[in-house]
């Protein structure tokens, strides 16, 4: 029950937040909305018995890569955003139709509940650093160090893409 | 104990507004962000399952979490060049409005 | 224990443990002035009560009497979340810092942390990823400056919490490397932990195990990264009188400006707390057997206290010694010196580890 009110609570932070993002004209309000979309994202994830994700979600997403938006936001002087003509009737036509759709899978997955069951907050040290740390340098050793080198590559194309040409 | 529906739909929720944000958008950062938003609606996915499939007795439930670690560090690589990519475009067209540059249209 | 016994343990813990810190900032804030004014040949404030010791109350009663202007042209939203959001960031690193084996009070045990629990069968154990949490507030920290210098709407408001947040995103990668080698040597994220291994029989019988001894460049290294990350001198380029104004606070007053300050100090309190946790043993220290039990569990509060006024003794000496780095040479210090140095001791760390299991 205390577990179903945490979830709903943390859940309606979130889509505020996302739905806040999208009703904003001026870039930073979106950013930060967007921030807090994240930090209540982590606390699902503790809900869900994911600490070591949650902590990384918190330091690396809500605390590097929202400050590089800000930043670039804050840097480019960003105005608020104006309205341009074509895009009135897809709000006219997507909204309520991806509204209409969306009910439909909701309410599919909501009446077979029986058979998919639930989640619970798990005692054990089940997203613990140890036990990811065993899996992410064991069993993903391969895609673990590619990904290093996908950001050696990201850093040095940041870098020469930002470069002043002179 | 809540249904796992729930945090499907959330996630289904997060990722549409994602791509309304997309869509519907014409300053090239909130552009950005929402895809930073659908890329974070599928890392809850992920996250649930891992749990779920953990509780049933799954072996190596918790690739569920390796999933998202690497999901994530490819978002702030993907960040940081797209970012990188704007700021070039900025330079020269002086301009955060995706219809502005529209060079190349016939 | 019982959910009604908790949560009142809980709600003593915080109001005692923020009512010792908020005091504590405030007294270090009159330590600075005393030390610098020593260093600096005067005698700093002596007039408010004897040897000055009641300044930080006049201090206090001036911020909030004093006028809180809020300009016309900024951001009114981001230019009062922001210094909230520094404060309130300040004060979540405290909740998983332990001060202390457990203590028994009439009956029921509580770990001396906040986020702490004594088990029944008089086990404590703490958060698992406690030190991954004072890392996530130092990050979401670095929002409160950037926000505060872009919503105050101005160039020198700006300019300093621009340089001010690239500074302490610079030196958080060098801070977070430079715990690994702590890291690997106790091999858990949980602070308790950590002190707890320091707790081993000392090397050759006299030598203490803290993890200073094996980690000399690691605890320079953070030492310098938190520094940097508090904007202290001798990297307070952003904050600094003679530079830029003052920087991201230029356009606050009173009460805004008064969370700042305290946001600051106790960022400083914080890093010689987690200096002392992770190098110097926490709250290991001689306790006498023979007192009686509610001395012997505040003995080691002691003992983790002296250590940590040993840390802001430093801090404050250093910033009355030192000058202070030009902001190119600051960034260059960073990523080009103290990121390698951080990654070499990583590197030399794990290969002894591995060579000695």
């Amino acid at each position: 029950m205390f577990h179903q009110v945490l979830f709903i609570i943390f859940g309606l932070i979130c889509v505020a937040g996302a739905v806040n993002l999208l009703m904003q004209r001026h870039p930073i309000n979106s950013a930060l909305s967007l921030v807090v979309v994240m930090a209540s994202l982590a606390l699902i994830y503790l809900l869900l018995g994911a600490e070591f994700l949650a902590a990384i979600q918190v330091i690396v997403y809500a605390g590097a890569i929202m400050v590089l938006f800000v930043f670039v936001i804050m840097l480019l002087n960003a105005g608020a955003e104006e309205h341009s003509p074509g895009s009135k009737i897809a709000l006219l036509m997507g909204v309520p139709g991806v509204i209409v759709l969306g009910c439909l899978v909701g309410w599919i997955m909501i009446s077979n509940n029986k058979q998919l069951g639930g989640v619970s907050i798990s005692p054990t040290d089940f997203g613990g650093p140890h036990n990811i740390a065993r899996l992410l340098f064991r069993d993903f050793l391969l895609p673990f160090e590619i990904t290093s080198v996908l950001i050696l590559i990201a850093i040095m194309g940041a870098v020469v893409l930002g470069r002043r040409s002179n | 104990m809540v249904p796992l529906s729930w945090y499907l739909i959330l996630s289904a929720i997060l990722f549409c507004l994602g791509v309304f944000g997309f869509l519907l958008k014409r300053n090239i950062i909130t552009i950005f962000m929402s895809i930073e938003l659908m890329l974070n609606a599928v890392n809850l996915t992920f996250v649930a399952f891992a749990n779920y499939w953990n509780e049933r007795g799954l072996k190596l439930a918790l690739s569920g979490h390796v999933f998202v670690f690497f999901v994530m560090v490819v978002a702030a690589a993907e960040a940081a060049v797209g970012l990188a990519i704007i700021i070039a475009v900025f330079r020269t067209r002086e301009t955060l409005n995706v219809d502005r540059v529209n060079l190349l249209k016939l | 224990m019982d959910i009604k016994t908790f949560i009142i343990v809980a709600v003593i813990k915080i109001v005692l443990v923020v009512f010792i810190l908020l005091t504590g900032v405030a007294y270090t804030t009159l330590l600075e002035r005393k030390l610098v004014a020593r260093i600096q040949n005067r005698w700093g404030p002596t007039r408010v009560g004897p040897f000055g010791l009641l300044q930080p109350l006049a201090d206090g009663i001036k911020f909030i009497l004093k006028e809180d202007m809020v300009p016309d042209s900024v951001h009114k939203v981001l230019y009062i979340m922001a210094p909230m959001l520094a404060l309130a960031m300040s004060l979540i690193s405290i909740a998983v810092i332990p001060f202390g084996p457990s203590i028994t009070v009439n009956g029921t045990t509580t770990a001396l942390q906040i986020t702490g629990v004594a088990h029944s069968g008089g086990g404590l154990s703490d958060i698992n990823i406690g030190l991954l949490i004072i890392l996530g507030a130092t990050s979401i920290g670095v929002y409160g400056v950037a926000l505060a210098g872009w919503s105050s709407n101005s160039k020198y408001s700006l300019l300093g919490s621009l340089r001010a947040s690239a500074q302490m995103i610079s030196y958080e990668l060098a801070l977070g490397l430079s715990l690994v080698g702590v890291l690997l040597l106790s091999g858990s994220l949980s602070l308790r932990e950590i002190v707890n291994a320091q707790g081993q029989a000392p090397w050759w019988g006299w030598l203490p195990h803290w993890y200073i001894f094996p980690q000399i460049l690691g605890f320079f290294i953070y030492l310098m990264a938190a520094y940097a990350e508090t904007n202290r001198i001798p990297f307070d380029l952003p904050e600094a009188e003679t530079e830029l104004v003052a920087g991201y606070h230029t356009e606050y007053s009173a009460m805004k400006f008064a969370m700042f300050f305290m946001a600051e100090y106790m960022n400083m309190i914080t890093v010689a707390c987690l200096a002392t946790l992770l190098f110097f043993g926490g709250w290991h220290g001689p306790v006498p057997q023979s007192a009686p039990a509610i001395v012997q569990s505040l003995m080691p509060v002691f003992w983790f206290a002296v250590k940590v006024f040993f840390f802001m003794f430093l801090y404050i000496w250093i910033r009355g010694t030192l000058p202070r780095f030009r902001y190119d040479q600051l960034m260059a210090f960073g990523w080009k010196f103290l990121l390698p140095l951080a990654i070499a001791n990583i590197i030399v760390t794990s290969f002894i580890v591995a060579w000695r299991a």
